[in-house]
C-alpha cells in the first residue's frame, strides 16, 4: 500500500457534476503534477461528502479542512498556498463562509459512514472497512432463521414511509416454498424533496448490495432488481460497476464462498411515474405494464413479482442491515429510541444556512437538526414552517419543532416520519401556496386506477387555486376536508391516502391564514 | 430499424421499458412513432394498445417529435418555492414556446417534471441528461444561448 502525506477528497454526486466537476479534477491533477506534488497528495473521488456545500466541494486530510463551491481559478491559489505550503486558504473554506462548522457526526452514523471517506467505485475500498464480513457471516456462519431474529431483534423498521417492521417483513416471505422468490429494492424515490437514497448510492453502493445479500439469503432468494429511476445516472452507473465487480470477486454468483447459494443482481430502470414507490405498482412496472397498484392481500411477500414471493425494500433499510449482521441487533439498538431504533437520513432544504443531509438518531428533534446539522435559518429569515416528508408528509408549525422525530412520537400528533425529507420555510412564504403546490403534484401523479383518487385529486386543485386567487370561503377549506378525508378512507392505495395529511396539518396549524385569504 | 432494436432485448414483456427507453433515445426526435408501436407489438406479440398504455403512462416517453435538446424543469414543492415559476416564465420566453411545445427551428421541447432529486440546487432542471441547478433568469439565458450555439 502506498502513503500519502495528505488525502484530498473530491465530492463526485449529481450536484457537483452539475457545477463542472469533472474537468475541475482534471485541471487539479494537472496543477498538483505541475507542483511535483502527485505522489505526495491523494486525489480520490468520493461520494457526497459529509456536508453539503454548495457546488464543488474538497475534504482536506488529515486536517479536515473542507472546501466549497471551488471553481478552476482557484485552483493554483489552493494548490501553492495549502497542498505546498500548508496553508489553508481561509476565504474559501466552508467554515469561513457562515462561520459555521457542520456536524459531521461520523461516529454516529451507520449508513452513511463511508460516504465521502472511501471511494464508492472501489470494491477494495469497500472491503477495507469491514465490508462483506456480514455477508460472509450470514452465508457461513448463519442460518437464515437467525438471521431474520437477528433483523427482528434490532427493531428495523422500513424507512421508505411506512414503517413496517423489515424482519416482520422477511418472516412472511422465508418459510413460503417457492421455485423463485425475488428480492426488489425500491429506489425509485420520488417524494418532492427527497434524495437520501441517491446519496446513500452514489456514496457506497456496495452497503446497499451487501444489504441485498443478507437479506436475499434470510428469505431464500436467488434473484433481486434494484428499481431505480431513469433519472439518477450517477447511481446507475456506480451500482453497475459494483454488481460487476461483486461478479468478479464472487461475492456474488452461483455457489457463493462454496456455500452452494446462488444470487444475481440487476438493475431496472423506471421510466417516471410517482406512485411506482408503491411496492405493488412498482411490480406491475417491473413486468412491462402500466405502473398500477394491485390488491391486497395477496401481499408482495406472498405473492409479488411473476406471482412469486418477493420481499420489497427501500434503499436505505437494506443499507442498516450489514451493520445489525457484522455488529449485532444490541449493538443496532443503542441508536435511535426502544420504540425505534437506529439512524434517519435526512435532507434538509428551503431557508435554512445550509442545506443538506445528516444522519442523526431517531428521535432527534426538528429544531436539533436545523440548528445543529444546517446552520439554523438562513441570515435573515425567521422560521415559519417546515414540510417533513414530502408530499405525502406533513406542514409542521414551530409548536412542534420539539416533537421527536421518530414514528412513535410523531403518530401521537397524527404525523408520519416519511421519507425524511425536511423543507423549511420562512415567514414570508404563504402556506396555501404551498399546498397548491402539493395538490398540483399530486394531481399530476394520481394514476387513475381509482375514482377517489382520480376525481378527487382533480377536485382539491380546482378548490386549493380558488382559495390561491382569493375567490375561496372557509366552506371550501371544509369540503377539501372532507375529500381528503373520503379519500383517505376509500383509495386503492397511499397515494390517494395521503392528501389529507397535508391538508389537514395545513389547517389545522395554519388556520389564520385561510381566514385571512378567504376574507380578502 | 426498429427491428434491430427489438431484437437485442429477450421478447419477453419486462423488456418493453427498456426497448421503448431505447428507440426513444435513438430517435432524432426523441419520440414512439406509430410505427415504433407496431414493430414492438409484432415483436412482443402483445397488442398495441398495451405498448400504447405503457408509453402514456410513464412520463418519460412520448408520442409526438420533440426538439433536439430537451427541457425538463421540476415543478415539485421544494423548486416551487425557490421560484421555479419565474424560471418557466423566463423560458417560455427565451424559447418563444409553451409547455409541451417545441421551437419551430426544432432544437428545444419544453416540458415540465416531477422531483429530480437534485433539490439541494433548487430550482432545478434538466435538459437531455445533464442537470442545472441553483437557477435564476440570468444563469437559463446563458445556458439556453450555449446550447443554442453548439447546435
Amino acid at each position: 500500500m502506498k502513503y500519502y502525506r495528505s488525502h484530498v477528497l473530491v465530492g463526485i454526486n449529481e450536484t457537483s457534476v452539475a457545477a463542472g466537476v469533472q474537468s475541475f479534477v482534471r485541471a487539479l491533477r494537472a496543477e498538483l503534477s505541475k507542483a511535483g506534488l502527485s505522489e505526495e497528495i491523494n486525489l480520490l473521488e468520493t461520494g457526497p461528502l459529509g456536508f453539503f456545500g454548495k457546488g464543488i466541494c474538497l475534504t482536506v486530510y488529515p486536517e479536515n479542512v473542507n472546501y466549497e463551491n471551488l471553481k478552476e481559478e482557484h485552483i493554483p491559489e489552493l494548490v501553492q498556498e495549502h497542498f505546498l505550503k500548508g496553508r489553508p486558504v481561509a476565504s474559501l473554506m466552508l467554515e469561513s463562509a457562515g462561520k459555521f462548522s457542520p456536524k459531521l457526526n461520523y461516529s454516529k452514523r451507520i449508513v452513511l459512514r463511508n460516504s465521502g471517506i472511501i471511494d464508492p467505485e472501489s470494491i477494495d475500498d469497500y472491503i477495507g472497512t469491514g465490508g462483506y464480513e456480514a455477508w460472509e457471516k450470514a452465508l457461513t456462519q448463519m442460518e437464515p432463521k437467525q438471521i431474520i431474529e437477528e433483523v427482528k431483534n434490532s427493531g428495523l423498521r422500513g424507512r421508505g414511509g411506512a414503517g413496517f417492521p423489515a424482519g416482520v417483513k422477511w418472516s412472511f416471505t422465508a418459510p413460503l416454498q417457492a421455485e423463485q422468490k425475488y428480492v426488489v429494492v425500491n429506489a425509485d424515490e420520488g417524494e418532492p424533496g427527497t434524495f437520501k437514497d441517491r446519496l446513500i448510492m452514489e456514496g457506497d453502493p456496495h452497503q446497499l448490495l451487501e444489504g441485498i445479500m443478507i437479506c436475499a439469503r434470510a428469505i431464500g432468494a436467488t434473484k433481486s432488481y434494484i428499481y431505480i429511476r431513469g433519472e439518477y445516472k450517477l447511481c446507475i452507473h456506480r451500482l453497475q460497476k459494483a454488481i460487476d465487480d461483486c461478479r468478479n470477486y464472487g461475492i456474488i454468483g452461483t455457489n457463493i464462498f462454496e456455500s452452494g447459494f446462488d444470487l444475481d443482481i440487476e438493475i431496472k430502470i423506471g421510466a417516471g411515474a410517482y406512485v411506482c414507490g408503491e411496492e405493488t405498482a412498482l411490480i406491475e412496472s417491473l413486468e412491462g405494464n402500466r405502473g398500477h397498484p394491485r390488491w391486497k392481500p395477496p401481499f408482495p411477500g406472498v405473492k409479488g413479482l411473476w406471482q412469486a414471493p418477493t420481499v420489497v425494500n427501500n434503499v436505505e433499510t437494506l443499507a442498516n442491515v450489514p451493520f445489525i449482521i457484522s455488529k449485532g441487533a444490541d449493538e443496532y439498538k443503542k441508536y435511535g429510541t426502544p420504540e425505534c431504533t437506529g439512524t434517519k437520513v435526512y435532507t434538509i432544504l428551503g431557508d435554512v444556512a445550509y442545506p443538506g443531509l445528516c444522519e442523526v438518531d431517531m428521535g432527534t428533534t426538528l429544531r436539533t437538526i436545523i440548528n445543529d446539522y444546517a446552520g439554523g435559518m438562513k441570515k435573515g429569515f425567521k422560521f415559519k414552517a417546515a414540510l417533513v416528508g414530502g408530499a405525502a408528509g406533513m406542514i409542521l408549525s414551530e409548536r412542534l419543532l420539539d416533537v421527536k422525530m421518530d414514528l412513535a412520537s410523531l403518530n401521537q400528533y397524527s404525523a408520519v416520519l416519511g421519507s425524511g425529507a425536511i423543507l423549511v420555510m420562512n415567514e414570508h412564504q404563504s402556506i396555501v401556496d404551498m399546498l397548491w403546490s402539493i395538490l398540483r403534484f399530486f394531481r399530476h401523479e394520481s394514476c387513475g386506477k381509482c375514482s377517489p383518487c382520480k376525481t378527487g385529486t382533480q377536485q382539491l386543485y380546482r378548490l386549493i387555486t380558488k382559495l390561491k386567487k382569493g375567490d375561496g370561503t372557509m366552506d371550501d377549506v371544509e369540503l377539501m376536508l372532507t375529500i381528503a378525508d373520503t379519500m383517505q378512507q376509500t383509495s386503492f392505495c397511499a397515494l390517494g391516502q395521503s392528501p389529507i395529511m397535508a391538508i389537514r396539518s395545513a389547517i389545522d396549524n395554519f388556520r389564520d391564514e385561510f381566514i385571512a385569504i378567504t376574507q380578502k | 430499424m426498429y427491428k434491430e432494436i427489438c431484437a437485442k432485448y429477450a421478447p419477453t414483456k419486462d423488456n418493453l421499458i427498456y426497448i421503448l427507453h431505447e428507440i426513444q433515445d435513438t430517435h432524432p426526435q426523441h419520440y414512439i412513432s406509430q410505427e415504433a408501436v407496431t414493430a414492438i407489438s409484432e415483436y412482443l406479440k402483445l397488442p398495441e394498445n398495451h405498448i400504447y398504455g405503457v408509453l402514456t403512462f410513464y412520463s418519460m416517453y412520448s408520442t409526438t417529435p420533440r426538439g433536439k435538446n430537451i427541457i425538463r424543469l421540476c415543478e415539485s414543492p421544494p423548486c416551487y418555492i425557490k421560484g421555479s415559476e419565474n424560471i418557466l416564465r423566463k423560458l417560455k420566453t427565451i424559447l418563444g414556446t409553451g409547455v409541451g411545445e417545441t421551437t419551430k427551428d426544432g432544437k428545444f421541447t419544453l416540458e415540465l417534471c416531477a422531483c429530480l432529486g437534485v433539490c439541494g440546487n433548487a430550482p432545478v432542471m434538466m435538459i437531455n441528461d445533464d442537470v442545472y441547478g441553483d437557477l435564476s433568469e440570468e444563469k437559463v439565458e446563458d445556458i439556453i444561448e450555449k446550447l443554442r450555439g453548439r447546435s
